[in-house]
């Protein structure tokens, strides 16, 4: 967002529309389904549709401070997985409370391996989190043993546990309000802190955050321990909210929640991008979805408009970096 | 054997005994392959037979094919995650226009305008990617991470979210033929692991592929023409996905929408369990090959160990770190010193 007042007034308009795509684009689509279906802005709708997207967006908000400081977590989708299945499954061994707290720790650990591994060991991040994507989810089926979990049906609506998925708060659903309560304390963290600049010189430069004296290892190490946190928010969430798990739940996750992130705005290559703009990615995706299906195309016509989506607002962004609209390769 | 400056350099420089080494060095994985091949012989009863390495290679034939190609593409610096829903595309897509109306006077010959049609689709699609990486200069991650999801969009809106089954019984004969001895769909994947590695070894087309991964800059400068080279090499795994779909839905006599899930991501711990570097420059089609059976042998003998299939998973996982990190160990002298 910094310079957009400046643009404004100087009248940079193609500048403004390069480095702020998302947000037109949001608007755009917005205005468009407003006006093609009726139901689309009415609040019931909206709330919805942010409603569904929370679990994403609690992992993605996660997942941006990551790939901020340069790295991708692929393992997000097995942790969802391995997170719900365990806090569902000890919910009625050991009561919500030490249920919550055993999955945090394990989920934090899982946290602790990548960020060992890709921090201190310094070994390729996206190899690193494929390996863990698949031995999470090993773990998860050996956890489980193969079977399905869920809380005993006859007490689903007595337990606190509940509040996180389906509880409401003065008539907002509890999802929303975790979603970004969580988004602006991360988001503040990495807009406005000392660790929050650290994050962005890692990505940025990491030899010149080293020369500077930021500890790069103890930083990237973080920043997986966030990622975990943020997927056992997310696990909370999803467990509360259906009482039940699949074992393969979270599968196909890692990409989706990298697919909204990149839609924000966040560069793979790091040292760019922020809160703000994956929350509205996250939207974006959640109002593509739900637009496309009030104006009756079929369910899966979204990801089609996804991947153009995607391609278009990366593009614009890279166009904007380089000043010209076609790469100069021959 | 073809190799790069940046793998040889080191392991010449050193000489003496690590030369004698040398090739296991490159190829770490083919020392694995042979320690759980010897490994699943003495621990179970029916690992060691002719019927049961035939059984892996027509097992890890799909995941094999699409490997190749990762191997070329990544060896570029590039990466296709978009493999997966081309398998389910090209399957989903022969299938389909196999049983058409317009074809039915055809006989055994309605395969053909099929399988043209799946391939044909694939090698599309990695021309669209190609193209968008090379025009655009939009990250191949975030270009296929897009098309993974579209093309996913595609198969499941073009079947209504059905599976397809095929009516030409020759079509799903195919899938479980035998030719000189061996399952048709070794052999397919046995040939094409031979004709990729001459290419890449052995042709201009090859060497390109390495200049142009290793220093892009570089390449440019000395007139390689990279977009439309890179665009090829997309194309060909493209083709590779689309002929693996095709495959994939012989050994079935069926598609489902759903096909190839995750397919990406095993075909990229393949790919990098052979050597390739994520960051392009180096990888050849030897390792692929080795880290393709590594996973087939891993897959097979576990299960016949009755071994459940999760642990797999785990074993996968590690060993892929593992890899990573041995290799690290192995190649970090005088690589990369001042990087902090």
């Amino acid at each position: 967002m910094t310079g957009f007042v400046e643009r404004i007034r100087q009248g940079d308009a193609k500048g403004l529309i390069a480095r702020n795509g998302i947000f037109i684009a949001f608007i755009a689509f917005m205005i468009a389904f407003g006006i093609g279906s009726d139901k689309f802005l009415s609040f019931n709708n909206l709330e919805s549709v942010v409603r569904s997207s929370a679990m994403i967006g609690v992992m993605a908000l996660g997942v941006t401070i990551v790939v901020i400081s340069g790295n991708l977590d692929l393992s997000v989708g097995s942790m969802l997985s391995f997170g719900t299945v365990m806090v569902v499954d000890l919910h009625d061994k050991i009561g919500p409370g030490p249920a919550i707290l055993v999955m945090m720790v394990c989920v934090l650990l899982l946290g602790a391996v990548n960020g060992f591994l890709i921090g201190f060991v310094r070994l390729n991040s996206l190899i690193v989190t494929l390996g863990m994507l698949s031995a999470i989810q090993g773990l998860t089926l050996i956890y489980s043993g193969g079977k399905n979990v869920d809380v005993d049906p006859s007490t689903q609506d007595l337990t606190w546990f509940r509040i996180f998925g389906r509880g409401e708060v003065a008539g907002v659903d509890m999802p929303i309000i975790i979603f970004f309560a969580l988004a602006i304390v991360i988001g503040f963290v990495v807009a406005f802190t000392p660790y929050g600049r650290r994050v962005y010189a890692v990505g940025g430069n990491p030899t010149a955050a080293v020369f500077s004296g930021i500890r790069r290892n103890r930083v990237v190490f973080s920043t997986y321990l966030i990622s975990a946190f943020c997927v056992g928010i997310a696990s909370i969430i999803l467990g509360s909210r259906v009482m039940g798990s699949q074992n393969n739940v979270g599968q196909g996750y890692e990409l989706l929640v990298l697919a909204s992130v990149i839609l924000g705005g966040t560069s793979l290559l790091g040292g760019s991008g922020s809160i703000l703009k994956t929350v509205i990615g996250v939207l974006i995706l959640g109002f593509i979805q739900n637009g496309l299906l009030l104006l009756g195309y079929p369910y899966f016509a979204q990801w089609i408009v996804t991947w153009v989506v995607i391609i278009l607002a990366v593009w614009l962004d890279v166009a904007a970096k380089r000043g010209r609209l076609l790469s100069p390769i021959a | 054997m073809s190799q790069t400056s940046v793998e040889s350099a080191p392991v010449q420089a050193s000489g003496g005994m690590k030369a004698n080494f040398g090739w296991i060095v490159r190829h770490p994985i083919w020392a694995f392959v042979v320690m759980i091949f010897i490994f699943f012989s003495l621990m179970t009863d029916n690992f060691f037979s002719l019927g049961n390495f035939e059984n892996i290679l027509v097992q890890t034939s799909t995941l094999g094919l699409i490997a190749l190609g990762m191997t070329i593409v990544m060896i570029n610096g590039n990466i296709d995650l978009s493999v997966g829903a081309v398998v389910a595309l090209a399957a989903s897509l022969t299938v389909d226009i196999m049983g058409w109306p317009m074809f039915e006077s055809w006989g055994n010959w309605q395969i053909l305008p099929a399988v043209l049609a799946g391939i044909a689709s694939g090698v599309l699609l990695g021309a669209l990617n190609g193209l968008i990486v090379w025009k655009t200069g939009v990250d191949a991650f975030i270009v296929t991470l897009g098309a993974m999801l579209g093309v996913r969009g595609l198969v499941f809106v073009y079947t209504g979210e059905q599976s397809f089954f095929a009516l030409n019984f020759a079509y799903s004969d195919f899938g479980a033929s035998r030719f000189l001895g061996l399952p048709t769909l070794a052999w397919v994947f046995l040939i094409f692991t031979v004709l990729m590695h001459v290419l890449l070894s052995r042709t201009v087309h090859g060497s390109n592929t390495y200049a142009v991964g290793d220093n892009r800059e570089a390449a440019v400068n000395a007139g390689i023409r990279v977009g439309p080279h890179m665009m090829i090499n997309f194309m060909i795994v493209g083709f590779f996905a689309a002929l693996a779909g095709i495959t994939l839905s012989t050994q079935m006599g069926a598609s489902t929408p759903n096909l190839g899930r995750d397919y990406e991501l095993w075909v990229i711990t393949a790919t990098v369990l052979g050597g390739t570097k994520l960051t392009g420059g180096a990888g050849n089609i030897i390792g692929t090959f080795g880290g393709v059976l590594a996973i087939g042998i891993l897959r097979n003998g576990m299960n016949l160990m009755q071994v459940p299939a999760f642990y797999v998973l785990v074993t996968l996982g590690v060993i892929l770190i593992a890899v990573l990190f041995l290799d690290k160990q192995l190649n970090r002298q005088g690589e990369e010193e001042l990087r902090l």
